[in-house]
């Protein structure tokens, strides 16, 4: 695949569109409901304003869904933790509740762009545009995370393995909005990692590797790996999981599983990493993922 | 007081930091409008038809102008200052280079029309409703592909895309001879690779056309205001230079691309005599990239010769430089006479010979960057020096020492004479590179190195020694090699009746700091304070002229004009003072302010002095009134800063990532006004070569498409790319300006880019590298390079 950005046709300024602030969910989706696929809905606006500018996207309304405090929050609900989808990136780098729970979601936030992106972009945006070198879809898939869709006909949940669809596509219909991101607590006995290799002007990720380990009598017992970058969307590497379940974490076996990676999907290029370059750091990065998520 | 020698903290710092600096899109003028430009999404192709019918009709739309509507009025286009001849004495090639395209776009973002309109939005709006019917040819982005036969054609007018060849340096018979008759020859191939210049703040510029006294204004993001007005005057529009004003009020940034006559700045000025309104232009980012003068791109095959003892014999190098689709203010002058004359560099190298050929290709124009041609010729030197020291198995660092030039201070000891024209002016080569290997530690370092290699860490030290040339330039010389303007500068200086006093500069400051290096300078001169001291610069109406900032020649050339003018106002003042004091002017002392009648304790201050100029009531016979004088300064000779960088790097043996640990920079770029700029110049500078080396470069596709404009795929440096930098500094006073400075603006990007490229080359020295690895040395080129 080739480069995603040219510097033809560029231009700075956005096509003229309406804009409407909502205050609560339900007006957020009355108005979605009123004017379907012609509406995009902005909260931290670090995804959707760039393509704005770019003429990328040209909306007829934009619905700001920023200001709702419902949509923000970090807190644990039973057998998960509930993060709203105006949840900035900051808010979870900075969650004490996170940090104990489910330490990877800190540490790829604060692998996230630069502390101006940490403080806008939220999670729920990062998700619903799906930049398929974003770092929330490789650290959902692994966690088993669930996404909360709501509408003005419901309610439904998607677990993210459904919710990534491929590249800057999910599972989201016309008037819908994510709400909330639900993650299972983690097992006893299971650590995790997220690692990135950073595109340098960028800052999104050339790839990265999230790894979610569960150990019971020596062997690990229960593995989830996903990557983001590699390919045109996040993925669950299955033949990584499979290649070490079962397995001691040693470090022959975490290289030897590592090295399985990628293998049946269409790598992606750019001028930062051809396809086999960035195969290769897949595999580089899943194995220190996995070395961090087995000690 | 003094101010010389300290770091005064900068008095324009209070206005940029508080939001209130003046830039050219902040200024609102009554019935403004606004311009955008249609930019060719095509680097090669023939217009067949442009409609503007939708367009014109469109809201707001004022005008719209074409690139027939220019043709029609026989304007042909912006020029070039300077000439170079091809090697058989033919006049290069100068095609014209018009401000809107009507037959031929040549290269992407050429400029095909202008619409005007009430706002910006709406200007953006009608451009993209503009039906350009292209036929679209191939194009050719890299120059030694433009040298192939049966490369696409950027003009009819100059065969083989060359527009000039050049030579410089001793016969190429005898050098080819020396490197024949070599004990060890080094030849490299080697690419400097093409940067965008990525100034902080677009170029913007406001054309204002007044029908009361049939006069222009044109606001304009420049380095040279002066020189701006008298290309655009003389040679684009015609128009009388005493009826047009040229205001660069603050400059967000240069680093060269905004020295340049631009075609927007002509255009914008044409168009708002047609609608009888002012016409603001401001690019986009995305429009920076794609028609700022972009810096280097050279490709050069190069070759030292050394003799037994590591002597260094012969250089001989050989460099196709890309120059665009037109040629830019300086354009030419880079690659040659910025370049091939500093192929010396601070070694006795008894032959040296340059060649360049200056190609046209289907990119924006190339021209002066940070450092313009010496980055080129010190990267050429330091990765051969470095090269051979591996391939001869020498430390590199005694091999520089060995062929360096001795020291030498151009007073007791003359300059040194090169063989590539320049004589430089004084040089002690050994103490900075003395210097920095002590700050780095390089013993220790060389244990350390072989201790990681054991335990698979790949470390790395690379040095660079530098020389440049600065405080550009003796206008006789320049002259004589093309130049086509002097390169002198002036400076008025106006003591007010109280004892204030204005300073008039024909530099100009776009972050350097000039308004408190300056004011340092002649408050330390006039013993006054600096508060009472103004600097004023950037506008044609107040300052007579100038010849702007670039080639870190503001304090050597601008400055020096400051003190001729000190120097008028003291003398006339003694005369005065004299007078008051009963005494002979020979009798008086000047200093703190005060004349002072030797050995008494009688004077008079440098304000009574002033308002006696002015109210000139008891006063010398014969003299006139008032205290106010201009100079212009053209200096004896460039100036020659020097240097040794090092760097230090760890290379990720898995991924090819570099990471540079340590930076020591010891510069000796002559005396030094105020420390803290000089040393933010290095800093900036520094960080600037160091992306050069890793980070930066455009990269073009096989149509001449730039693929990475934007900030998403341009990688610019950034903080946490960089370590704290550790340096010190030297000084070796220039003999021939008269406050002995050389100039810093440009040092640190010249000396870090090979240090930072050695330093990689080192670290992979157990892989058995070959061919020299091309810049920027991204993490997948370095990882490719460990696969053998």
């Amino acid at each position: 695949m080739q480069a995603f950005y040219s510097a033809k046709h560029k231009t700075m300024i956005p096509t003229a569109f309406a804009y409407k602030r909502a205050h609560s969910v339900e007006e957020a989706l009355s108005l979605l409901a009123a004017h379907g696929e012609e509406a995009k809905i902005l909260a931290g606006g670090h995804s959707l304003i760039p393509a704005l500018k770019l003429r990328l996207n040209q909306p007829e309304m934009l619905i700001d869904i920023a200001r709702i405090p419902a949509l923000r929050y970090i807190r644990q609900a039973g057998d998960h933790i509930a993060i709203g989808a105006a949840t900035t990136h900051d808010d979870i780098a900075q969650s004490d509740l996170l940090q104990k729970q489910q330490p990877i979601y800190p540490q790829a936030a604060k692998l996230i762009g630069d502390i101006q992106v940490r403080n806008r972009g939220t999670l729920g945006g990062s998700i619903a545009h799906a930049d398929p070198s974003a770092d929330w879809p490789a650290v959902l898939l692994a966690t088993d995370a669930q996404v909360v869709i709501q509408s003005a006909q419901g309610e439904r949940v998607v677990g993210a393995a459904d919710f990534f669809t491929g590249f800057y596509s999910t599972a989201l219909e016309a008037g819908e909005l994510v709400t909330e991101i639900q993650v299972p607590l983690l097992p006893p006995g299971t650590k995790a990692s997220y690692q990135k290799f950073m595109q340098p002007a960028s800052r999104f990720a050339i790839v990265g590797c999230a790894a979610v380990v569960t150990q019971s009598g020596g062997t690990c017992s229960r593995v989830r790996v996903a990557f983001t970058g590699l390919s045109d969307a996040a993925f669950r590497d299955q033949a990584v999981e499979s290649a070490l379940t079962g397995k001691a974490a040693g470090a022959d076996e975490v290289a030897a599983a590592a090295q399985t990676a990628g293998q049946d999907v269409m790598v992606l290029a750019d001028h930062f990493a051809s396809e086999d370059y960035r195969l290769h750091l897949a595999r580089v990065i899943a194995k220190r993922a996995l070395t961090e998520a087995t000690h | 007081m003094t101010y010389i020698g300290k770091s005064v903290k900068r008095v324009e710092d209070q206005r940029f930091v508080t939001g209130q600096g003046h830039y050219t899109d902040d200024i609102v003028l009554p019935g403004i409008t606004h311009a955008c430009i249609l930019r060719s999404p095509y680097a090669h192709a023939r217009i067949r038809n442009v409609d503007t019918t939708t367009a014109a009709s469109m809201p707001g739309v004022v005008a719209i102008f074409t690139g027939k509507d220019i043709a029609a009025t026989g304007i042909v286009g912006v020029p070039t200052g300077w000439q170079v001849n091809f090697r058989n004495g033919d006049q290069m090639k100068e095609p014209p280079h018009p401000l809107l395209v009507a037959d031929k776009v040549r290269h992407v973002g050429d400029s095909v029309a202008i619409v005007i309109a009430e706002s910006y939005a709406q200007a953006k709006d009608a451009a993209e409703a503009i039906d350009v019917d292209y036929d679209v040819l191939p194009a050719v982005a890299n120059p030694a592909a433009a040298a192939q036969p049966g490369a696409p054609l950027v003009h009819d007018s100059a065969p083989g895309n060359v527009c000039f060849d050049w030579e410089l340096g001793n016969p190429q018979a005898e050098v080819d001879a020396a490197l024949a008759s070599a004990h060890h020859v080094t030849s490299l191939d080697i690419i400097n690779q093409r940067m965008v210049p990525n100034a902080i703040e677009p170029r913007a510029a406001i054309g204002h056309y007044e029908t009361a006294g049939d006069k222009y204004t044109l606001y304009t993001t420049s380095q040279n205001p002066h020189l701006t007005r008298l290309l655009m005057c003389a040679f684009v529009l015609g128009i009388p230079e005493h009826k047009v004003r040229v205001v660069a009020p603050d400059v967000g940034g240069g680093f060269g691309s905004k020295i340049f006559h631009y075609t927007e700045e002509a255009l914008v000025t044409w168009c708002s005599r047609q609608i009888k309104r002012p016409v603001k232009w401001t690019a986009e980012r995305s429009e920076s990239f794609i028609t700022d003068a972009h810096g280097r791109d050279h490709v050069t095959k190069a070759q030292m010769g050394f003799d037994a003892d590591g002597n260094i014999v012969a250089l001989k190098a050989s460099t196709y430089a890309n120059l665009g689709a037109y040629l830019s203010t300086f354009g030419p002058a880079v690659p040659t006479y910025l370049h091939g004359t500093l192929l010396q560099g601070l070694y006795t190298t008894p032959k040296v010979y340059v060649e360049v050929y200056g190609m046209f290709t289907h990119t924006v124009a190339v021209d002066a960057y940070r450092g313009a041609g010496r980055p080129e010729a010190t990267y050429i030197l330091e990765r051969l020096l470095d090269t051979a020291a591996l391939e001869m198995k020498v430390d590199p660092a005694e091999l520089r020492r060995k062929n360096f030039i001795p020291a030498f201070d151009g007073v007791n000891q003359p300059g040194y004479q090169t063989q590539v024209a320049l004589q430089y002016d004084s040089g002690n080569y050994e103490p900075v590179l003395d210097r920095a290997l002590e700050m780095v530690g390089y013993d220790q370092f060389r244990k350390e190195q072989a201790e990681a290699r054991k335990q698979g860490k790949l470390l790395g030290i690379g040095i660079s020694t530098y020389i440049e040339a600065c405080g550009i330039a003796p206008s006789a010389v320049v002259g004589a090699l093309g130049a086509r303007a002097g390169l002198y500068e002036s400076a008025q200086v106006r003591v007010q009746p109280t004892g204030k006093v204005s300073v008039y500069s024909g530099s100009h400051s776009h972050g350097q700091g000039h308004e408190t290096t300056f004011a340092q300078v002649v408050a330390d001169r006039l013993g006054i304070p600096m508060e009472d001291i103004e600097i004023v610069h950037g506008d044609s109406e107040s300052v007579a002229f100038g010849m702007g900032t670039y080639g870190s020649r503001s304090l050597a050339v601008g400055g020096s004009a400051i003190v001729k003018s000190i120097d008028k106002v003291l003398e006339k003042g003694a005369k005065i003072a004299a007078h008051k004091l009963e005494a002979a002017v020979e009798d008086l002392d000047y200093a703190g302010g005060k004349w002072t009648v030797k050995g008494t304790d009688k004077s008079i201050g440098f304000g009574d002095i002033a308002l006696t100029a002015y109210v000139p009531h008891d006063y010398p016979q014969g003299l006139e009134p008032g205290l106010d004088f201009s100079s212009f300064y053209d200096p004896a000779n460039f100036t020659y800063p020097f240097g040794a960088h090092i760097a230090v790097v760890e290379v990720d043996p898995d991924t090819g990532k570099v990471t540079l640990k340590r930076f020591i920079a010891v510069d000796d770029v002559g005396n030094v006004i105020n420390p803290m700029i000089v040393d933010g110049q290095i800093h900036g500078g520094l960080a600037q070569g160091i992306g050069q080396a890793l980070f930066e470069g455009a990269l073009y596709d096989e149509n001449a498409q730039l693929i990475n404009g934007s900030y998403m795929d341009y990688t610019m440096p950034r903080a946490d790319d960089l370590p704290s930098f550790e340096i010190d500094r030297k000084i070796t006073p220039c003999p021939h300006n008269p406050l002995g400075v050389k100039g810093a603006g440009e040092a640190g990007c010249i000396g870090s880019t090979p240090a930072v490229v050695n330093a990689v080359m080192d670290a992979l020295a157990p892989f058995g590298i070959k061919k020299d690895l091309t810049m920027p040395l991204t993490s997948e080129k370095v990882w490719r390079a460990m696969q053998g």
